[in-house]
């Protein structure tokens, strides 16, 4: 069995239309969302850090376009605005957590990319790289017990500094273990905050490693629309028809710094010229075009009422109450304490 | 008949399985094995697929059970060693233990964590973590000390809606032995007053209740009344019975198995000096292990944690006061 298993990029694939449009739509979204995000944080107007996910579009909205919402799990990482937006997360509630809205799912007790939403399959992410791993398997283990398991899968996404902590081999190897439908898309953009990758891991491709986990291996040009249109349903299918975890390692060049405080100085300019510098957005609308997928015009048409979708989101968590610490109740537990005592114990009390 | 405290943990999982299908155990070699300790043996037998053998990989089993557990499963974890839940701490701390707070939904998931010391186990066998997870916010941290506690607070733990560390003592498992499983049933949350007095008050909680009895027994000889008091639960502390005990005896001596630094007992002092300074007839005493790791050899480990002798001597300073 050859380690990696790449479906041939074929042309079948600008067939079909309605996958790719829908993608490039939320690749377009997220790109138009994180400028405004970025404007708002150079503008003062956010508290925290802005994390975008620019050169990761495509990797990332083609992923969470492949899940099914209400169905499917999805844990995206810090650059997955495209992949969010593809799953079904409304926008405002990106909106409104950048903004500290009351309304937002995380009520202001948590900002930015931490945020998400159980009750839609998504887990709200923590700091810590590689945590979301398990914890998806464990979700998807639940399911397992609960005997609605079946067609079901869950996708997490990390990078490649991510792939260095032992969270990111412990959650992966349990996941094999327990022959889970659980994708796992790395995004190896080139550098960890600054860290370039050489100092990171020392295999030529980290998909290498999925043949020592024992889950199928997939690589990918990440800033490539079709070969990832091609790629990534390929690898939820087969965990979604039982082949167990499947690893997906995707190559692109992070088109930002770390965060917006970061202007990513330490990114070399011949890396930027390379063949991974190049704007997945802008390849896959000269894919999409070129295929016949989706005019020019059209795009220009999604661009201006998207950019309106954001403006209105962005407005509408601007109005909107932010927290308020003398109404917060303060409690880290659901329990409220004190209990009551057992009726057991109300009768031996009697005298 | 007697019921060990290992048998009343058994027992507890026990009726978990048979009584609540959202329960499962993960934990390493706890399946056919019955666990390290045999704190599952035969549990796998009885409920197919339901307990499983995990890897060895502490910081994934914790991140699973999570989101097991928001998925409305109620896992209970077992640490084959409280030592080892340093790997999980990462998933309890930061993953199970914030998500109630950030996000509305609770984290039911319960770890069980063999704590404490044993002759001969060494520095990596024998290390009581309750008071570094009852430093976080998020986390209920119960100690039983007794048979009863034993089975009632894990049943009781599990069926609550928040991360639980279950911290079981290890010298307790075999050696405490109690008629049956029936006990005053104590809601989590309230200390017991196990022995009444009133010179002294002794809080504690876990094996340390026992070698606080032993002490006040000796004590008693020279005329002193001890009261102890047993925590049951670290978190949430219940302070009000610990103020009312020294409102009674106007002295009080916080006994931990834990290091030293911070912690359980010192936690205790804080909140009598603070709240209760106007009860106190002698500073408040604190007593814990030493500020080293545990040693191995029998005769090192004996006078690094709290025995009766060394309680005995920290309470006739205090009541010379």
């Amino acid at each position: 069995m050859p380690l990696l298993d790449i479906p041939a990029y074929t042309d079948e694939l600008a067939k079909n239309r309605e996958f790719l449009r829908s993608v490039f739509q939320s690749m377009l979204k997220a790109r138009i969302l994180e400028n405004k995000l970025s404007s708002l944080y150079k503008a003062g107007k956010i508290v925290g850090g802005v994390y975008l996910g620019k050169g990761q579009e495509a990797v990332s909205a083609t992923l969470g376009a492949s899940l099914i919402q209400g169905t499917d799990f999805f844990a995206p990482l810090i650059r997955d605005q495209a992949g969010r937006t593809a799953f079904g997360e409304p926008i405002i509630d990106c909106t409104r957590t950048y903004l500290g809205s009351v309304q937002g799912p995380m009520r202001g007790r948590d900002g930015n990319i931490h945020r998400g939403r159980i009750d839609l399959g998504m887990p709200a992410m923590i700091s810590h790289l590689g945590s979301q791993i398990s914890f998806v398997a464990g979700m998807l283990f639940a399911k397992r017990m609960q005997g609605t398991l079946n067609g079901r899968v869950g996708a997490t996404c990390i990078g490649d500094g991510a792939s260095s902590t032992g969270a990111f081999h412990e959650g992966l190897n349990l996941a094999a273990v327990e022959k889970l439908p659980l994708v796992l898309v790395i995004a190896n953009n080139q550098f960890a905050y600054s860290t370039p990758t050489h100092r990171q891991f020392a295999c030529a491709d980290l998909v290498e490693r999925a043949r020592g986990y024992g889950v199928g291996g997939f690589s990918v040009d990440g800033t490539d629309l079709l070969a990832c249109a091609s790629v990534i349903p390929a690898a939820v299918r087969r965990a979604r028809e039982g082949g167990g975890p499947q690893l997906v390692v995707a190559h692109m060049l992070r088109l930002t710094g770390h965060g917006e405080h970061d202007d990513g100085g330490y990114v070399p300019q011949e890396l930027r010229k390379g063949h991974y510098g190049r704007d997945c957005v802008e390849v896959a609308m000269r894919q999409l075009v070129e295929h016949g997928v989706a005019s020019v015009d059209e795009i220009l048409g999604w661009q201006d009422s998207l950019a309106d979708e954001v403006q209105r989101a962005v407005a509408q968590a601007q109005q909107e109450e932010t927290p308020d610490p003398y109404s917060d109740d303060w409690s880290a537990l659901a329990t409220r304490f004190p209990l009551p005592c057992t009726e057991e114990t109300q009768i031996r009390a009697q005298p | 008949m007697t019921v060990t405290y290992i048998d009343a943990i058994h027992a507890a999982m026990d009726h978990l399985l048979r009584n609540d299908p959202r329960v499962f155990l993960y934990g390493q070699d706890i399946a056919t094995f019955g666990g390290a300790f045999k704190a599952t043996k035969g549990l796998a037998e009885e409920h197919p697929g339901r307990v499983f053998d995990s890897p060895i990989s502490e910081d994934a089993m914790l991140g699973m059970a999570a989101g097991a557990a928001v998925e409305g499963m109620r896992p209970v974890i077992e640490m084959q060693f409280a030592d080892f839940s340093s790997l999980a701490f990462n998933q309890i701390v930061n993953q199970a233990a914030t998500h109630y707070y950030r996000t509305g939904v609770p984290v039911p998931l319960t770890v069980r964590l063999p704590s404490g010391g044993a002759a001969g186990s060494g520095p990596f066998h024998s290390q009581s973590m309750e008071g570094i997870y009852a430093q976080y916010p998020g986390l209920i941290v119960l100690t039983p000390a007794s048979v009863s506690d034993a089975y009632h607070m894990l049943i009781d733990g599990v069926q609550l809606d928040d991360p639980v560390i279950f911290c079981e003592h290890k010298f307790l498992y075999r050696w405490l032995k109690a008629k049956s499983l029936n006990g005053d049933h104590l809601p989590i949350g309230k200390a017991r007053i196990v022995r009444t007095g009133k010179h002294a008050t002794v809080v504690t909680y876990s094996a340390m209740v026992h070698e606080a009895v032993r002490a006040a027994d000796r004590l008693q000889k020279d005329g002193w009344e001890i009261e102890v008091v047993d925590l049951r639960s670290v978190k949430p502390l219940d302070i009000d019975t610990v103020l009312a005990s020294v409102a009674r005896t106007g002295r009080m001596l916080a006994v931990g198995e834990a290091f030293p630094w911070g912690g359980v007992t010192a936690e205790l002092i804080a909140r009598v000096t603070e709240d209760g300074f106007h009860l106190l007839d002698a500073p408040p005493v604190r007593l814990n292990s030493r500020d080293t790791p545990i040693p191995y050899h029998p005769k090192l480990w004996r006078a690094h944690r709290p025995t009766p002798e060394s309680i005995c001597h920290a309470l006739n300073k205090l009541l010379r006061f």
